[in-house]
């Protein structure tokens, strides 16, 4: 959403100066400390997460330290605790979901910013969002009654037939696994890169655009020469934005990676993912430190959510307001 | 094109004469190569609209064979008893968004209200962004952060537990929705109030923030729109229930983790229920957005 100028805050400012009637000024006071008060919130909630996941987390960081990122032994009855196959397996789906998500998502973006006809774009855009606002743990329940069969009879059988010989794409067509997650990671992800981009190609001024077609390039000319390469940050933005949805998703995964914390070559095996195994195992922890292990996984996820949002927002909001100021 | 070719139509002798509008060497493939690529992103949209027609036509023809009464009202019961239900996921699910609500709304547009109207500086845009990363924040961390907290501190997991947590959840959205619709309201409305002595805070809460209430709604809307299908930072907090249940400070069923559970059970019963659960929780998503939909366009076009 582009943000008008904000002239309000000069009202504000010039407000105090006004003769107001005594009593209005000390509720005015009130008011504003109220309003500060609650704008802290918003900050110290964050804050509070970060200590809260590090206290709790405390037992399982002394016991296993950085070696906790390598261990691939996860076994809650010898209080052994390796994260390994969990952060492998989230970041193998996350970059199938990435690989498949990202073409369409480009394409419908630029479909809805510049190509389609102008009475069905907003609809269009619309129902797009609708697809984003489907609860992950609907996704996963079509997932396995949909996804899985069709994964499994049509899709894997086939890669695997013409592939198989590569240690990437072997093993048994089961129809859960890696693959099937970042199929639905995909899914889940398009609304959110398409979304994103698409309002960054908004962005770039029309001027651009003429400007291209006066010279006499076409429609795709136009958008690869004046739309996508002063979006392309922004664009760029979208997808490592994507990129962390997939990475945080939690219910639509636990229903189709298969849960066997185990680190395989082939995409086609069951995995697991730090999500997933917080979602099953953390009510029915019963240790110390098994919780303490779950919690350094949330600690651990938070860390990673953290970094690629401060990145991707950074890309998206500083190439919007470029292109803005160009227009 | 290379500007040292001869231009044909300047040589007399050789190379046939060309008209205007004759398309210039090159110029069919760049035609093709243009088609070409819009083709691919028309059936790139195709592409992604599918999937969305096949899990809502899939969901609605599956769930609305088990849409009865019996469904609103009965508890989960095991299978082979006939008269069962999510009834008490349903009202659970509405009072964890409601208790989601009635911390994440005041607590949202209030600091909204901070950012828009006096926030200035550093510690503004700090909370701006801060805010912006916290609804990056996978929904599963903040279900162990909540549970770290509360669950651990009362002991016990708890719909307030739950609702603690789906107010984090909405937090950032609520926040910069009303922030950014506040900054739309034009000054001389605020400058209006405030030069008829009208004080700041009223001005503030009756003038500006009243003026962007149908575009707050909106915002709240899809936020709720959110938590309702929330089931991550549920299940870790509110825990579930197969019972009754209204009491704030114990477990409490939800449509969300009650269709988690019946999808992953391996009875055909459990899975029709969570098909027919599914389609509940899809429509009131659905309607929510659509509200929130109409509410945008009539107040753009009141403007």
């Amino acid at each position: 959403m582009s943000t008008v100028e904000v002239p309000m805050q000069q009202a504000a400012s010039s407000a105090p100066q006004s003769d107001a009637p005594h009593g209005t000024r000390g509720a005015d006071r009130a008011f504003r400390a109220i309003l500060t008060m609650f704008g802290l919130t918003v900050l110290a909630v964050p804050a509070l997460m970060v200590l809260e996941l590090i206290r709790s987390s405390r037992l399982a960081i002394d016991k296993f330290g950085l070696g906790f990122l390598t261990g691939r032994v996860w076994d809650p009855a010898r209080e052994e605790f390796g994260a390994l196959p969990f952060v492998y397996g989230t970041v193998v789906t996350s970059l199938i979901a990435i690989v498949l998500a990202v073409p369409v998502s480009l394409g419908l973006a630029i479909f809805l910013s510049d190509l389609a006809p102008h009475r069905i774009r907003k609809p269009l855009g619309f129902m797009v969002e609708l697809l984003a606002a489907i609860p992950s743990v609907v996704y996963g329940f079509w997932g396995i009654a949909v996804l899985r069969p069709w994964l499994r009879d049509t899709v894997e059988p086939v890669i695997i037939k013409y592939f198989g010989y590569i240690p990437l794409f072997e093993g048994p067509p089961l129809g859960f696994g890696m693959f099937a997650a970042g199929v639905i990671l995909a899914i889940m992800i398009v609304p959110t890169i398409t979304s994103v981009s698409r309002e960054v190609m908004q962005a770039v001024p029309q001027l651009h655009r003429e400007a291209a077609v006066g010279l006499g390039a076409c429609a795709w000319d136009t958008i690869r020469y004046a739309v996508l390469p002063s979006a392309r940050s922004g664009i760029i933005g979208a997808i490592i934005l994507g990129l962390n949805r997939a990475l945080g998703e939690t219910m639509a995964v636990t229903m189709m990676i298969g849960n066997v914390p185990k680190v395989s070559a082939s995409i086609f095996h069951p995995g697991y993912s730090m999500a997933s195994v917080i979602a099953n195992e953390f009510v029915e922890a019963t240790s110390d430190m098994y919780v303490s292990a779950l919690s350094k996984i949330a600690l651990l996820l938070f860390g990673v959510a953290l970094l690629l949002n401060l990145f991707a927002r950074w890309l998206v909001s500083s190439t919007k307001s470029k292109l803005e100021k160009r227009a | 094109m290379n500007s040292d070719t001869p231009v044909p139509v300047a040589s007399p002798t050789s190379a046939p004469k060309r008209t205007l509008l004759e398309p210039a060497p090159g110029e069919t493939l760049r035609r093709a190569r243009s088609y070409f690529f819009e083709g691919l992103c028309v059936s790139s949209a195709v592409v992604v609209l599918v999937p969305l027609f096949l899990i809502f036509i899939y969901v609605v023809s599956k769930g609305l064979s088990g849409l009865s009464l019996d469904f609103f009202t009965q508890l989960p019961k095991p299978v082979g008893d006939e008269r069962s239900g999510m009834g008490n996921a349903v009202v659970g699910t509405l009072i964890l968004v409601a208790i989601g609500c009635s911390i994440g709304l005041p607590t949202g547009i209030l600091a909204g209200i901070y950012l828009a109207e006096i926030g200035r500086g550093k510690l503004a845009a700090a909370i701006r962004f801060i805010a912006d990363v916290l609804g990056g924040v996978p929904s599963i961390t903040i279900g162990v952060f909540v549970y770290a907290l509360v669950v651990v501190t009362m002991k016990r997991f708890s719909a307030l537990a739950g609702g603690i947590a789906l107010a984090i959840v909405m937090l950032p959205t609520v926040t910069r929705t009303t922030e950014e619709l506040l900054k739309l309201v034009p000054a001389h409305l605020r400058e209006a109030s405030l030069a008829l002595g009208v004080p700041e805070w009223r001005t503030s809460l009756l003038v500006v923030l009243r003026t962007a209430s149908p575009g707050i709604g909106t915002g709240v809307m899809l936020a709720v729109a959110r938590i309702a299908g929330e089931t991550a930072p549920v299940l870790l907090t509110a825990l579930g229930s197969s019972y009754w249940s209204f009491a704030i400070d114990r477990p409490i069923a939800s449509l969300p983790v009650q269709i988690w559970r019946n999808a992953t059970s391996p009875y055909p019963k459990w899975q029709q229920e969570a098909w027919t659960g599914a389609l509940v929780l899809i429509i009131i998503v659905f309607l929510l957005n659509l509200l929130a939909r109409i509410a945008t366009s009539r107040s753009v076009k009141a403007r």
